[in-house]
Parts: C-alpha cells; structure tokens; sequence
C-alpha cells in the first residue's frame, strides 16, 4: 500500500511530503504536483458558490489507473493532499475525511509553535510521528 | 391491421417498447377507437405511488394495445417483464340481451376463464354505447343499463369498477368527451395498479433470488438478467432514473464481489471472469443494447471486460437519455481505472499492451459516443470533462505496443463504424501498423489533451503531458524539442519548489542540452546538478566533473564561459575587521567572505575577485561607518539566499525579512506627538515577490549572468583558494589608499575556463576609507567649572592625518579673564602608545606655548591644564581689547543658564595650531559661583548700605574680609556693622553684609562703592583665597522728606471704634535744602520767589482695613527749604477693630506739563542693583522695581509713551528710594469694635 501525504502552503510549495514507500517517489511528487490543478479549480469554484462557508474537504481530486488523490483545503488556503493506492479499498470516504481533520489539527499545532517561521518546511517530529502513526493504521 | 403487425414483430428491446394491453371481444370495435385511445391515454400524467417508501411520480402511460392470446399470458416461472401483458381489455358494444346471452358471455367466460388460469385479476370490460344500434333493433331493445347491469352482476363479483361504459365515443358531443375521460382515467388507474403490484411482485422474486447469493450454485449472470428486466422495464416506462439505479446496484454488487475476491472470498461464479482476456476491441456505445455481450452474459461466458463494457454501455445510454454527458466521461475515467484494477485483482491473463489498447478504445469511444451527443460549443465548454479521458488515451498509447502483436484481439471492426473514416478501431489499428503512423496519432492525441488542459487552466497537467511528450522526442532523437517542454515544466516546479520534479527535470534537460551542445546551458545545468542534494553523490560528481572538465574540451583558450554564482557556491556572510568597516587611509582592512560550497568535492579556485564601486566621499561625515552599523554584529552582513535552486519555501515565499521602524509624527509647532507608526523600509523588495515568479537571487538555469568584472577597476582578489563542500572562509585585504566609499559589486570565481559570477551583492556591502584632519577639543575636568577659582581642563588632540614632529607646539593667546596657571608638572598622555611624555609650557606675556611630544598619525594626545576664570566685577572694562593675533577680544558675556541658577561666562580660547594657518577657537563655560545684591537702607537722615552675597553653586565657602570702599568721597566713612572676619557661606545659602554710612558736612548724592571679599572652597586651607569684588553705585541717597502720619479717634473719644469715622493728620516735612542737582530737576519757570515744589500725595488702603472718606489724593506744594512743612486731614473709617496698620501714604514728584523730561537711571543696566529700601518697602510691595515702575506709570497715565512725544501732560514721578521717609510707616492704630455688636461675624477659615 502506498500513501503519501502532503501538506502545502497557498503558493503551492510544498512544506511537507512524505510516502511510503520512497521507491517510486518521483512519480508521486508528479501525481501530487498535477493534483493541485484541480485543488485549485476546486477551491475556485467553490469560492465563487458559497463565499467563506464551505467544506474543507475537497474529496477525491484525481482519479489515476494507480491512484488515488484526495484533497483538502483550510480556511487559510493550506492545500492537503492524500495519495492512496487505487487497490486499496479498505480507506473510504469517511476515513480519509478524519484524516485530513487529523492532520490539519496536528497542522494547526505545529503553526502554533512560536518557533516555527510560517513557510518552512515543517520539521515537527510529533507531525511526523502523527503522519506515521495514520500510515501504520490504514496499512 | 396495426394490431397484427405488432403481433407478428418480435419483442426486440428497444425504447419503442410500451406496456403490453390485450384486446379481446370486438376487434372491430376496438379498430375504430383505437387511434383516440393511443392518443389519449398519455395525455394526462398520473400520480404513481410506489412502494418501500420511494417518492411518488407523475408517469405519462402509454400502452402498446395488442390482440388478446393466450399465448400471450406468462406462464409459471416466466420472469419475463417486458413481454408482461399488464391489462386485459375486453371490447363490446353488445345492448341485446339475447345476443349477450348467446355469445357475448360465453366468449368472456372464456376469456375470464384464461385470465384466471394464469393468475391475471388486472382486467377490465368496456361496454361501448352508440344510438345507432338503439335505433337498429328497436324490440330487443332493454335499458342500456341492463346490459351492464348483467354483466357487472355476472362478472364483477363486488368489482363494479371493472365494467365501464362508453358513450358515444365517436360523437363530438360533451357527453362522449366525459365518458371518454372517465375511460382514460379508469384505464390509467388500472394500469398502475396492476404496474404497481406486478413490479412489486417481481422486485420480491429479484430480492429474494440477491439473498441467496451466498448459497453455492448461485449465478451472478442469472441475477444480472433478472434485474436487468426491470431496468427495462422502467425504461420501457421512461423511469431512466430508476433504470440507471438497477444497473448501478449491479454494477455496486459485482464491485463487492471483486474486492470480495480480493480479500480472499471467492465466489465460483467469478471464475467465468477470470478467464484470459481475448478481445480487446472497447467500449461499444452506439447500441442502445449490446445483444452481442449480453448474450454472452447470459450465457454466463461473458469476460470481466465484457461484462464492464455491457454494464457501462446500458449505464451510457440512460445517462445520455437523461441529458447527463458529463457524467458519462467521468465514470468512463472511473470505469476503465477500475478495470484495471479489477484484472490486476483477479490476477487474470492479459497480453501485454492488450489492456493499453482497450483503454485507448474505450477513451475513443466514449469521447466520439459525447461529441455525437452535444454540440461543439458545448463540448468546448466543457473540456474539464473530456479532457482527463484524452490524456488517459494519450498516456496509454506508448511506443511500447508496437514491440507486441496486439491486432489479433482488436477483431473486427464493428458494422457500425465501418463507413465512418475516422473510428477508434481504424485510429489504433493504422497507429499499430506502422511508426510513423504511431508517431502522428501519438502527437495529435498529446497536442489535443494539452491544448485542453491550458484551456481550462489546467497548466500543471498540460506540463505533464508535455513532458512525457519531452521524453517522446528525447526517445526519437529530437533533443531540441524536448528542451522545449522540459523548461516549461521545469519553470513551474522551481517557482513552486518542488525538489524532486526539478531534479528529475533538469537531468533530462542536461542530457537535452549535451546532445545539442548547448555549453553555457550545459555546464550551467550541470553545476546545478552537481549541487542538488537529491542526486546520489556519483551523479553529483560526474557532473561536478563535467564543469572541471570543461577545459579540456574547449579549443579556443580566450574563450571563458561565464555562469551563475549561485549554482556553484552561495556567499553566505560576509565579515569586515575592524568591525566598524571604516579605517583611515592606509589602515589594514581586511574582509572575511564565508562562501558555501555547493559542489560535493573540493574544488581549487584560481581566483576569487570582489570587485570593488569607488566613490569619493564629498561629505563630510569622516570616520562614521555608515551601512554596517545598523546589522545587530557590527562589521558582519548575512546574505539571506535560497539554500539552492529548488530553494527550501521558507525563503522562497518569505523572502526578505521585514525591515520595520517606528516613525513618529510631530507637530512642527510644539512638537508634540500626533501619530506613531511602524513602517517598512524595504516594500519594494517584499513587493516584488507577488509580482514575478522567479526570484531574481534564485539562480535559475536558463539565465546566466550578463554583467562580468570591469577590467582595471578597484577589487579584492585572492588566488588559488580550495574550496571544500561546505562552508569556506575566504579573507581578502582590502584596498584603502584614496579616502571614499568602497561598495562591493560582484563576485566572480574561475574555475579553469569557467567563471561563476555572482553579479549583485545584496545587500550592499560598502567600507570606508576616510581620511580625517587633525582635531583639538577642551573640555572641563569636573563639571561645572567654577568662575574665581582654579579650574582644570583637559585638552584632547586627534592627530587624524597630521604626524606631530619634536618641536610643534600649540600657541595658546593669552587673556586677562582667563590666565594659564603654570603648573610643576605636566604630562601628556598618548593613546595607542603606551606611556606619558612630558609637556613644557612656556607662558610669554602674550601668549602661553605648550611644546607636544611626537605623536604618529590616528592617535590621540591628552593633556590637562589650569585655568582660573577671573569673575568681572560689574565694573566696565577697556571695551574691545585685541589679542595677539589681532582677533578683536569679546568681552565674555555674561547670561544666566537656564539649567543652573549660576550665572555663565563663555571663555573664549584661541589656539594656534602647526598643522594650520588658522587659530583654532575654543570656548570654555565657567559660573559664577556668587550672586551680589545691594541695597540702600534709611532711618530718618542715616542711611546704611547693605550688600547681601548668595551662594548659588553646589560648594560650600568661606567668606573673609569683606570690605566696601567709597571710591570718590575720602570724607565719607563707612563704617561696618559686621562682627565675623570669616564666615561660612553654605551652597545655596546667603550672607549679608551691613554698613553706615557716616558723612561730615554733606552727603553725596552718589555714592561709587565696591565690595571686596575673599572666599576659598570650605575644604581648602586660607592661602587658597581668590578675591571677589562687586562694585556698584548708588544715587540720590540724601532723604529729602520725612512723612508722618496721626490718626486720631473722633471727638471725645479715646479710641477708634470701627465702623467711626477718625482724622488722619499728614505732616510732611521737607528735611533738606534743595542740592544743585534737585534744582535742575525741577521746573525752570518757578525762577522768582521761593523755590516750590509740587508734591503728589496718596492715602490708599490696600488691605481693606479703612475707608477713605472724601479726597484720597492730593496735591501739595513745598516750599524748597528745609523744616517746610505740609499738613493734610483726611477723614478715615476703620472698618475693622483690632490693631490695625495705618493705611498707605505715598508721596510722588508731580511733575507739570511743561517741565523738562528728568532722566532717570537706568536700572536695566545693573540688574543685580537692586536698590530697595528695606524700611521704605510696604507691606504689599513685596515686588520688585518694576512693580513700583509700573505703578507710577499708571499714575503718569501712560508715562512711557508721554515721554517719546515730549511731555505735553503733567507727570508723576516717584522717588528713589530713601528720599522719602516714612515714619508711620509699620505704625498701627488700636480701633476698639463698634458699641453695636449683637452682630458677630465669625470667619473661619
């Protein structure tokens, strides 16, 4: 099984990425730089229908044979990104919807963080652990 | 006959299919109503009420009338629903009994009977009413009810509805049209009725049969077909909603089973998918129905592909029919992944290719399946929906199909498509055939899917497409244009930072640029890979190498290939010593640069040049560093940069830091605070990240630096430098020969013939080289200097650029006011040099000469010298005195200071210097430590002097021998009234001094006195005694009149009571003979007789203690003589009992009109003078001569101006103090309270 998780800022850089497994990286950062086409499309349209209430969760972005991408943006246009392998069939809807509010409060504490310049790359070793924790949990 | 036609049709499933309605009885009847009957039965809509809770419709029926046959009527176990006869009819227009009775019934008996075998209650018999047959057999003619009413009874056991009559039913008339909509309705009603209770039965067959799916033997292809019936059936009724929901719950259902699978449940019906695929050819969507594979399926031989195709194609058509296109291209998408999915899943056997190529189809196909559906401004409009289906297509059309035979599966085409010159199957089949043909469907496809992609804005996934359309022409050998979609692509991941997609990038597009021998953009690239952490450390060094390498390549020697800096190290800090970045000329500057490495070996530089703007420094802030300072290390500037090309997005977003100040808003006029703000001082940095993608410090290899190093300019070199990865520190020796501002420029490394140019240092780094003139300061020891006694202060010099030989001396012009105490020993100390040298000074009349030691340039000379500021007198001095140099001497001014109560001097020094043909000014504050009053006091004709001296400087004195002298009177004798010879004089305290004056014949009318005394600070012992002398003049001092004043209680009474009016007497009394000078005052009219004199007198109370009753003022006129005397009453009231103070007399010198304007002293010139009588003062005059000043101009109505124009008006003049005494004055008066006093006034306060 293979995810990987991103965090962005609203430029589009990323500030955290990780997968596993690290073999077919490359191609994931391509999967995963592409999705944000329709992040933002999504983000737009959405904009434009309901103005500041709106849902966070962007749902599955991106269709590929291999995977799956979902996505999830915060009020302060933090892009998230899960990519799920296509055969794994055992994450739903709702499970990648808790992990994303997972993420986004662990998010939310490392911004926190008066040491952590808003823009670096986060470092976080409890984000970190966090991520593993939900890569463990739905392998 | 319509009717048999559609007998003889077989059912095909098609939308033409309607409901099936029997007709049995009267054919010809039912012939002559049949065409109103289609028409008007879908005319109203009907309300269906379903079951299991799902929501009510409006339905239009329609039905497709057919002629009743037994055979027609299901039989037991037949599932089939379309074929469903849902309605019975039976036709009759029979109104004879005894026909009825002979045929009629017995041919619905054994229709009725028919109907019952097979179970069928969803019946009806129309009676069809016409008054032509009335008229025809007129003696069998019965009621028209009876004939229903026969049959109701004979066939509609307690069902009465299921008999219904129709009148007239070809008449125009309202009757007809009621009894037709009657009809409609009842038909309508049935018609549901029966729809909803067979579709109920049959949807609880289908559930029962989905619970069984567990049990072994159960067949997924039995149940498609099952359900598939009412999906067609609900079609049939134009219910495509509920149609799409049947296929969808099958196609959820075998999702389930695959997953199912996947997880290790297997189900022995899904082996029948499992098998190899063998056909590839598609999706095929121009059939409604594919009867083709959905023989297959119920055959149960049907592959997973074509059960998938089957399913999306009937999924298709409903979609399309309910105007949902786009919902078509999406689970198209979904479909064809899942497929994938599901084979990868079922591990089933697929040639390698073969899956590429069904997917290609299929994309085709249901793209070509959309365009025929919509418009092109429709399709245009909605490329987001299409386009992911393009780049599916154009991703699995790889040159990789042409290495395996895969027409074999494609089969045939199909008949549909065989006339149309452009299908799908004819696309792949000619790509197949041959490279070429391969290569221009394979561009066309990746043109047309990025060409949508940009057009919805997509230009991440329109990069991507080019990219692998990069890899494409890199594989066809045409490096040119894959740089092309390379760089595009690559832009957009470096301005986003994505490390590994630039890595990735940028090694195709080094190899691109290799193939093309594009050398800068080459070794540009490959000094960029060279330091990208995501390489390995051998790709790293073989890139590395081909920038170390480049040399040998490279024929043309004068040839120097110039690249970015940033790519090959980064200047990360950069240091100056000393610190302050700023040295006189000639001093040792030496500039530390750490610069990181990027490169993973060691690199040897040959050299390393700074190169270097010089300015010559027009203003004159010498000596003061001016950029470095404001950096929290002084001397140190950090270069805030992206870490490498892909930067890290902390500084590729944020940039800068905010450089922020407080700015205060200040009034101009009081200056006090209006607003207070934070600004920013670099916005214009900060600003123009928003505006351009690429920052420009981000080193980015498509620009190399086109700025290089001016030849023959000022720079920082070194040569031969190693660089280690890492970080390197590298110092330079700065030039600092012409005094200017230096400002570092560039930087450029050479490597062999590479040069990596770093062309703007920012923030800017500037030095100082100044070249600074020799300066002499002074400045006091102790704070303050004290004027009287021996002070020191401490010369400083700078030497600056001036080398002080043996023999310069400073000339120091000597003043009176401010001699030079010589002193034994004097030393100078010299800073830098450690050790002292003695000074020798040498004091001429004229001037004093201090010799200095030799002191090198930039150094610093200190001495300290003695002065004593002599305090003035107060006596006027030689106005203007020259100095020696010819500078007219000011006389030092003295002022009061407004920080210190003491009065300042500003001494002036002047100073010749060697190193200039100018004297040097200097100036020097002492105080005065002592302010000096004095004052002249009378009794009666004795008069006495006081001087008061006032310790105004924080030291505490002593005071010895006071003396005062008159100067010009030897007669005169003062004699003194003071009994200490030494007293202390504490700071801020006063000491006064008394003296009589005693006079033999006449008293001067000026006195010209000086006091003298001698003080020395407490702590010193009396051989330090400094003399301090006062002087000062006194004027009109002789008393002239005395005045007294009676009062008396009224008559016969002893005392005064308040509220009684009482006498005051006045008596004033001229005591001497006029002086000459008086005489000249007075008026020069009066020449003959006895010299008179007018004299103004005032009785005012300013306490309020007495009424003055009647005239308060008066004028007198004295007789010039002495023992004159003038006496005045005046009625007066005391108001209050008590010892009350008599009430004020004031004599004035009237002065007439024509009398010449008296000059009187001017007391502004000796502001310390203040000459006050202290006997003569009253009590409420507690002020000053101006108080006094001023009150007389009120009495000489507007004095002041008077005078300028010539005294035209009488004047009042009053007169100096002591002329006048007054020897009532401080008298008081006993006033005993009034004899009424019931009333007491009690005030509290």
């Amino acid at each position: 099984l293979v995810y990987i998780f991103n965090v962005f800022f609203s430029q589009n850089y990323p500030l955290y990425i990780r997968s596993v497994p690290t073999q077919n990286e490359l191609k994931f950062h391509y999967t995963v730089h592409t999705s944000l086409d329709v992040v933002e499309e999504k983000i737009s349209a959405v904009g434009k229908a309901l103005g500041d209430q709106r849902e966070l969760y962007l749902g599955l972005l991106y269709p590929t044979e291999d995977y799956k991408v979902y996505g999830y943006v915060t009020n302060s246009k933090v892009k998230f990104v899960i990519v799920v392998d296509s055969s794994n069939t055992s994450l739903r809807d709702n499970e990648i919807r808790s992990m994303f509010r997972k993420l986004h409060n662990s998010f939310t504490d490392v911004m926190c963080n008066p040491f952590h310049n808003p823009g670096d790359t986060i470092q976080s070793k409890t984000f970190d652990g966090i991520v593993s924790g939900m890569m463990v949990q739905t392998a | 006959i319509h009717m048999a036609c559609q007998e003889e049709k077989p059912i095909i499933y098609t939308m033409e299919n309607k409901p099936i309605v029997t007709c049995a009885g009267d054919q010809g009847l039912f012939t002559s109503l049949y065409t109103s009957l289609a028409q008007q039965l879908p005319r109203e809509p009907m309300e269906w009420r379903r079951t299991y809770g799902r929501a009510p419709k409006m339905i239009h029926l329609e039905a497709n009338f057919v002629q009743f046959k037994e055979e027609l009527l299901p039989k037991e176990g037949n599932k089939a629903l379309l074929t469903f006869p849902f309605l019975h009819i039976y036709w009759t227009d029979c109104c004879d009994t005894e026909m009825y009775k002979s045929s009629v019934k017995e041919d619905m008996i054994r229709w009725q009977n028919s109907l019952r075998t097979h179970g069928s209650t969803d019946w009806v018999i129309i009676v069809v009413e016409t008054n032509d047959t009335k008229k025809k057999n007129k003696t069998n003619i019965l009621p028209r009810s009876s004939i229903v009413d026969k049959i109701r009874s004979d066939f509609c056991n307690k069902q009465s509805d299921r008999c219904v009559v129709l009148s007239d039913p070809l008449k125009d008339s309202s009757r007809s049209q009621e009894s037709w909509n009657s009809l409609l309705l009842k038909l309508r009603t049935l018609l549901l009725m029966s729809f909803t209770k067979n579709l109920g039965r049959f949807e609880d067959e289908m559930r029962t049969l989905r619970e069984k799916r567990t049990q072994p033997g159960w067949s997924f292809c039995e149940y498609f077909m099952v359900q598939e019936e009412l999906a067609f059936v609900f079609e049939m009724l134009q219910q495509f909603e509920d149609a799409l929901v049947q296929y969808d719950e099958l196609d959820a259902l075998f999702t389930q089973y695959v997953l199912n699978f996947g997880a290790g449940d297997t189900a022995n019906w899904l082996g029948s998918f499992c098998a190899p695929v063998r056909n590839w050819s598609g999706l095929l969507l121009r059939r409604p129905i594919d009867m083709e594979k959905r023989d297959g399926i119920q055959r149960g031989e049907a592959s997973l592909l074509d059960l998938r195709s089957y399913l999306f194609s009937r999924q298709c058509t409903l979609l399309i029919f309910l105007q949902r296109p786009w919902e078509v291209t999406q689970r198209a998408l979904e479909l064809l992944h899942n497929c994938v999915q599901e084979l990868r899943l079922l591990e089933v056997q697929v040639l390698e290719g073969a899956l590429d190529c069904w997917v290609f189809l299929s994309c085709l196909e249901v793209l070509h399946r959309i365009e025929g559906c919509c418009d092109p401004a429709q399709l245009a409009a909605n490329c987001s929906h299409t386009v992911g289906l393009w780049a599916y297509a154009t991703d699995k059309l790889s040159l990789r199909l042409l290495t395996v035979d895969l027409l074999a599966g494609l089969g045939d085409e199909r008949p549909e498509t065989v006339n149309s010159l452009q299908s799908p199957y004819k696309k792949l089949k000619e790509a197949l055939s041959s490279v070429e043909a391969f290569e221009r469907h394979y561009l066309e496809l990746s043109h047309a899917a990025m060409e949508m992609y940009r057009a919805i804005g997509r230009l991440r996934s329109a990069r991507l497409v080019g990219k692998s359309l990069a890899e494409f022409y890199m594989r066809k050998g045409d490096p040119e244009r894959a740089e092309t979609f390379l760089q595009e692509a690559l832009k957009s991941y470096v301005s986003e930072g994505w490390s590994l997609p630039v890595t990735h990038t940028r090694r195709q597009i080094a190899e691109c640029q290799k193939l093309l021998d594009k050398t800068e953009a080459y070794l540009q690239t490959s000094a960029l890979l060279a330091g990208d952490v995501n390489l390995t450390t051998e790709e790293r060094k073989h890139f590395c190498q081909e920038i170390l390498s480049f040399p040998g390549k490279s024929g043309d020697k004068s040839h120097k290939v110039t690249l970015s800096m940033g790519v090959f190290a980064q200047l990360t800090q950069l240091q100056f010593h000393p610190a302050t970045a700023s040295v006189h000329s000639g001093a040792v500057l030496q500039v530390e640069l750490t610069l990181r490495c990027l490169m993973p070996v060691s690199v040897r530089i040959q050299q390393l040049v700074a190169s270097i703007h010089f300015d010559v420094d027009h203003g004159g802030t010498h000596g003061r560093p001016k950029g470095a300072q404001k950096q929290p290390h002084p001397g140190t500037v950090v270069f805030n940069q992206s870490n490498s090309s892909v930067g890290p997005p902390s500084s590729a977003v944020t940039g800068p830091s905010l450089e922020l100040d407080e700015i205060q808003d200040r009034s101009p006029s009081d200056n006090s605070l209006n607003s207070t703000g934070v600004i920013c001082k670099n916005t214009h940095l900060l600003m123009r990240r928003h505006d351009s993608n690429s920052p420009p410090d981000t080193p980015n290899c498509i620009s190399p630096p086109t700025v290089a190093i001016k030849e023959g300019a000022q720079m920082l070199k070194v040569q031969d430098v190693i660089l280690e990865p890492g970080n390197n520190s590298i110092t330079f020796t700065a030039p600092s020969g012409q005094p200017g501002t230096y400002t570092l420029r560039q930087l450029c490394a050479t490597v062999g013939e590479v040069q990596f140019i770093l062309p703007h240092i920012y923030p800017s780094v500037q030095y100082e080289v100044y070249s600074q003139e020799p300066q002499l300061t002074v400045e006091p020891l102790s704070e303050p200097l004290l004027a009287g006694l021996p002070q020191k202060v401490k010369f400083t010099l700078l030497t600056g650029h001036y080398t002080v030989k043996k023999g310069d001396a400073l000339q120091l012009s000597n003043t009176e006011t401010m001699p030079i105490l010589p002193s034994t020993s004097c030393t100078a100390q010299i800073s830098k040099l450690v050790g002292e040298s003695t000074l020798s000074i040498q004091s001429s009349e004229k001037v004093t000469s201090i010799s200095l030691p030799p002191a090198p340039p930039y150094h610093t000379l200190e001495f300290q010298l003695e002065v004593l500021c002599i305090i003035p007198s107060g006596a006027d001095r030689p106005a203007n005195e020259r100095l020696t140099n010819g500078e007219v001497r000011h006389r030092p001014r003295s002022y009061s200071h407004p920080d210190t109560p003491m009065t300042a001097i500003d001494q002036r020094m002047s100073i010749d210097c060697p190193w200039s043909i100018y004297s040097t000014l200097l100036a020097l504050t002492f105080y005065i430590p002592f302010k000096t009053k004095h004052s002249l006091l009378s009794a009666g004709n004795r008069k006495y002097i006081q001087v008061c001296v006032q310790n105004v400087s924080d030291v505490n004195f002593t005071l010895a021998e006071v003396k005062l002298i008159e100067k010009q009177h030897a007669s005169l004798e003062l004699q003194s009234l003071n009994t200490k010879t030494q007293q202390l004089l504490c700071c801020k305290h006063s000491v006064f001094c008394l003296w009589e004056v005693r006079w033999k014949d006449d008293l001067p009318s000026c006195l010209q006195c000086v006091f003298s005394a001698n003080f020395c600070p407490l702590s010193q012992d009396t051989s330090a005694y400094k003399p301090f002398h006062y002087q000062f003049q006194l004027e009109r001092v002789t008393t002239l009149y005395s005045v007294r004043a009676e009062i008396s209680p009224p008559a016969g009474e002893q005392y005064c009571r308040s509220g009684v009016l009482c006498g005051l007497e006045m008596c004033i009394t001229r005591l001497t003979e006029p002086a000459e000078g008086e005489i000249a005052e007075e008026s020069k009219t009066d020449t003959d007789g006895p010299k008179t004199t007018k004299l103004m007198y005032e009785v005012a109370d300013s306490s309020s203690n007495w009424a003055v009753c009647g005239k308060s003022s008066g004028m007198v006129v004295m007789p010039m003589t002495a023992s004159a005397t003038h006496r005045v009453q005046i009625e007066v009231m005391p108001l209050f009992a008590g010892h009350l103070p008599f009430p004020k007399i004031k004599v004035l010198k009237y002065l007439p009109h024509t009398a010449a304007v008296a000059i009187q002293p001017d007391t502004d010139s000796c502001v310390e003078n203040d000459s006050l009588s202290l006997l003569d003062k009253t009590l409420d005059d507690q002020g000053d001569t101006a108080s006094i000043r001023s009150r007389g101009s009120i009495h000489s109505v507007g004095s002041g101006d008077q005078q300028q124009k010539g005294a035209a008006m009488p004047r009042l003049e009053p007169f100096s103090p002591g002329q006048v005494f007054n020897h009532s004055h401080a008298r008081q008066v006993l006033v005993l309270p009034a004899t009424d006093d019931h009333i007491m006034e009690v005030n509290a306060t």
